[in-house]
């Protein structure tokens, strides 16, 4: 109990105290998730969708390898994507090793298939509300996923915030494939592994505090945002 | 929204990469003694080089100099520098400094040892009485170090029963275990000094020359990889034997213990 | 000169589904006006019927044609479902949905809005979310959705079922000035009641065949075969 008091007071007088390196981490904690979360969702949203609408001879077979790819370790997607990366690997000549690049690419592996499938299960049950209407009224198949993804926006953002809880929250990937290099790659999670390690548990709470309070402030932005101009249930 | 994501792609497509910076694989335990805190901003001001640290395991790190994804590596396992150099991956094995381990175990020392005359000794008393004993397991230098200490000892962690327990994680980590535990365990001093939840534990045997541990700096041969920054390497080697290092290693201290001793062959 | 759509021809039309046959062999003409009500009991085929009229049903032999080409046809078709399908959005959005897909400019979907919303009572609600209409609310505006585009045929699966008597009267309002207005409508009904106060025209379908096909009046009065009889007796069919 008293580590968790210590961890709390440690978190606040980083904050209040404005410690430029905590500004520091925090931000590319930021970069990294929110560039791999756009990213990620562009891929995921029409992916998700296209899934829910359209029949394909293997379309079973594709969706249980997406949900299998949801539980994917990390650290194995951090691996691969080193392996990919390293100066012996095939993308070695990008030398994009070590920078926050690889730990976007990797959080973009780690959280796509996460936000396609509970975009595709949304979809699904949306399309099959939708369904004859859309045809009945002649619609193309780019129309209908466009309109499946404005009306199903809500879905689509608890789908999204999912994966972007999921890449903030990563250590296990983006320790291998970053390094956690002072000043160049190192981000919230990789700090609190650090002092962990080290056992100053006190700042290692303080970091994990800081942590649950962006990925809540970052929440309440986006709801925030995203709110539309009419008030009321769908 | 529209903004957030311009201002993002901006800030991503400037991660620009500075004037002159080298990386350089360590082990945890290098950098958990604080020693590259006050030795990388002495190096920015001398040599204008920013050197970046990866932390790692030895293992890892030897496993990051033979792909070329770092510079040089900082590592203490003799035999495996040794290797690494034979096989061509490092130009070649230039020995900097050696701190040294200690053997950690709980005040009251049920295993009774404190008045050991050697470290193999102080091992053997450990297997004798069973006592919980954390490995790194980690194939780090300071788990080879410990598993070569057990073979002077004449004795075999792998038929060990559960007293021995390999926890396959970092020095700080396993720290933890240890003070959670109530354990024995074995540490480089820097680590132990530097670790804060240190519990009921106490260093309990050092000083046997067997726990010396000799630091030392390779760079990676570019014959292998054409892309490394061989020049940022030999500066940095240069300026790791010369007088303003040896300053800063034999004179860094924490709670007043002096933890390195420089030895490199000026 | 503009092709109309209608007549419209099912020639030879069977709907097979795993194994059983729900519909047909179909073969009838649909004349260019009239407003014809599909009787049946309830799994007679009547649905699946419309949705093979519609496009919206797999046909396992025999065709649909209508006199306009293929494409412009689907665009001349309008369908309200049994229960209606609201989008997730606001009534102003759903009711411009089929005129907005099209291209057509915001001012002129307004226009047309509008004008539908005050035609339903919804003018108030207009901003409001779809979902959250009454029963009555939601089939009206599935049937001004549907009118929207100025369709020359539209399909009705039962619009009325499970509905209070005040909307069941401003539907059939809205349904017979469409009428008069020249729209064919073809709708799906077991109220008889309902059927005798709109049909000009009858179908009679029982275990997906059609049993007695005319006038409405006449077959109301003269009903040709024996079970349209007991239909209109209230008999149950099996």
């Amino acid at each position: 109990m008293n580590d968790i008091w210590a961890g709390l007071s440690s978190a606040f007088w980083l904050v209040v105290t404005g410690d430029p390196d905590l500004i520091e981490i925090t931000l590319r904690s930021l970069q990294v998730s929110l560039t791999a979360l756009v990213i990620a969702s562009a891929i995921a949203l029409p992916f998700g969708t296209w899934l829910a609408i359209r029949r394909f001879r293997f379309r079973r077979t594709a969706i249980a390898v997406l949900n299998s790819l949801m539980g994917l370790p990390p650290v194995v997607v951090g691996l691969i994507v080193y392996l990919l990366l390293s100066r012996s690997g095939p993308f070695g000549v990008l030398g994009l090793l070590f920078t926050p690049t690889a730990m976007i690419i990797a959080q973009v592996i780690i959280i796509t298939p996460l936000i396609a499938s509970i975009t595709h299960q949304a979809m699904r049950d949306l399309w099959a509300e939708y369904h004859d209407l859309l045809i009945s009224l002649n619609t193309t198949p780019t129309r209908r996923i466009l309109t499946l993804i404005s009306d199903g926006r809500r879905a689509l953002l608890t789908a999204a915030l999912a994966g972007f809880g999921r890449a903030i929250g990563e250590v296990g990937a983006i320790m291998i494939v970053g390094g956690n290099i002072d000043h160049a790659t190192r981000v919230l999670t990789t700090s609190i592994a650090l002092e962990t390690g080290k056992g100053d548990f006190a700042l290692a709470l303080g970091l994990g505090f800081v942590l649950i309070a962006l990925a809540l402030t970052v929440n309440l932005i986006i709801h925030a945002l995203s709110r539309t101009e009419r008030e009321g249930r769908w | 929204m529209k903004s957030l994501i311009t201002a993002l792609v901006v800030a991503l497509g400037t991660t620009a990469v500075q004037a002159d910076t080298m990386k350089m694989a360590v082990t945890t335990s290098f950098n958990n003694s604080g020693l590259s805190d006050v030795l990388l901003p002495a190096i920015k001001e001398d040599l204008d080089l920013d050197v970046q640290l990866l932390i790692v395991g030895t293992g890892q790190a030897l496993r990051l100099g033979e792909a070329g994804d770092v510079d040089a590596i900082l590592v203490h396992s003799k035999k495996a520098e040794e290797a690494f150099v034979a096989d061509g991956y490092g130009t070649h094995r230039r020995e900097i400094m050696y701190n040294d381990f200690v053997l950690i175990g709980p005040s009251d020392d049920p295993a009774q040892i404190k008045d050991s005359e050697a470290a193999k000794d102080a091992l053997a008393r450990i297997e004798k009485a069973q006592a919980p004993f954390v490995s790194r397991g980690d194939d780090s230098g300071t788990h080879k170090k410990e598993l070569s200490l057990w073979a002077g000892a004449d004795l075999a962690p792998a038929t060990f029963d559960e007293w021995y327990k390999a926890v396959g994680a970092g020095m700080g980590a396993s720290l933890n275990t240890a003070a959670g535990m109530g354990a024995y365990i074995m540490s480089d001093r820097a680590s132990w000094l530097n670790f804060d939840n240190k519990a009921d534990l106490a260093i309990l045997f050092a000083g046997d020359p067997v726990l010396f541990n000799q630091y030392a700096y390779i760079p990676v041969n570019p014959e292998k990889h054409a892309h490394v920054n061989k020049d940022a390497a030999a500066q940095l080697e240069g300026w790791l034997v010369g007088d303003r290092a040896k300053g800063l290693i034999d004179s860094y201290t924490i709670n007043g213990e002096k933890l390195f001793t420089f030895n490199a062959q000026q | 000169m503009v092709t109309p759509l209608m007549p419209a021809h099912m020639r030879d039309v069977t709907v097979t589904r795993q194994g059983k046959q729900v519909l047909g062999p179909v073969d009838l003409t649909l004349g260019q006006s009239g407003f014809t009500i599909l009787l049946g009991p309830n799994g007679a085929g009547k649905t699946t019927f419309l949705k093979a009229l519609h496009g919206l049903e797999r046909l396992s032999t025999g065709s649909v044609t209508w006199s306009a080409p293929d494409d412009v046809a689907r665009m001349k078709q309008a369908y309200v479902f049994q229960s209606p399908v609201m989008l997730r959005r606001s009534v102003r959005a759903n009711l411009g949905y089929p005129l907005a897909i099209l291209g057509q400019p915001k001012a002129q979907v307004n226009d047309a809005v509008e004008a539908w919303a005050t035609r339903i009572g919804l003018t108030a609600a207009l901003d409001r979310p779809a979902t959250g209409l009454s029963g009555g609310e939601k089939q009206k505006l599935a049937l001004a959705r549907a009118l929207i585009r100025d369709p020359e045929i539209l399909l009705l699966d039962e619009p009325c079922s499970n509905l209070d008597g005040r909307s069941v009267k401003d539907i059939e309002a809205l349904l017979t000035a469409a009428h008069q207005a020249g729209t064919r409508i073809v709708m799906a009904t077991h109220d008889l009641g309902q059927a005798r106060r709109l049909a000009t025209e009858i179908l009679f379908l029982f275990k997906g065949h059609i049993h007695e096909a005319g006038p409405a009046p006449d077959a109301f009065d003269a009903p040709q075969t024996p079970e349209f009889k007991s239909f209109l007796n209230g008999d149950i069919l099996i």
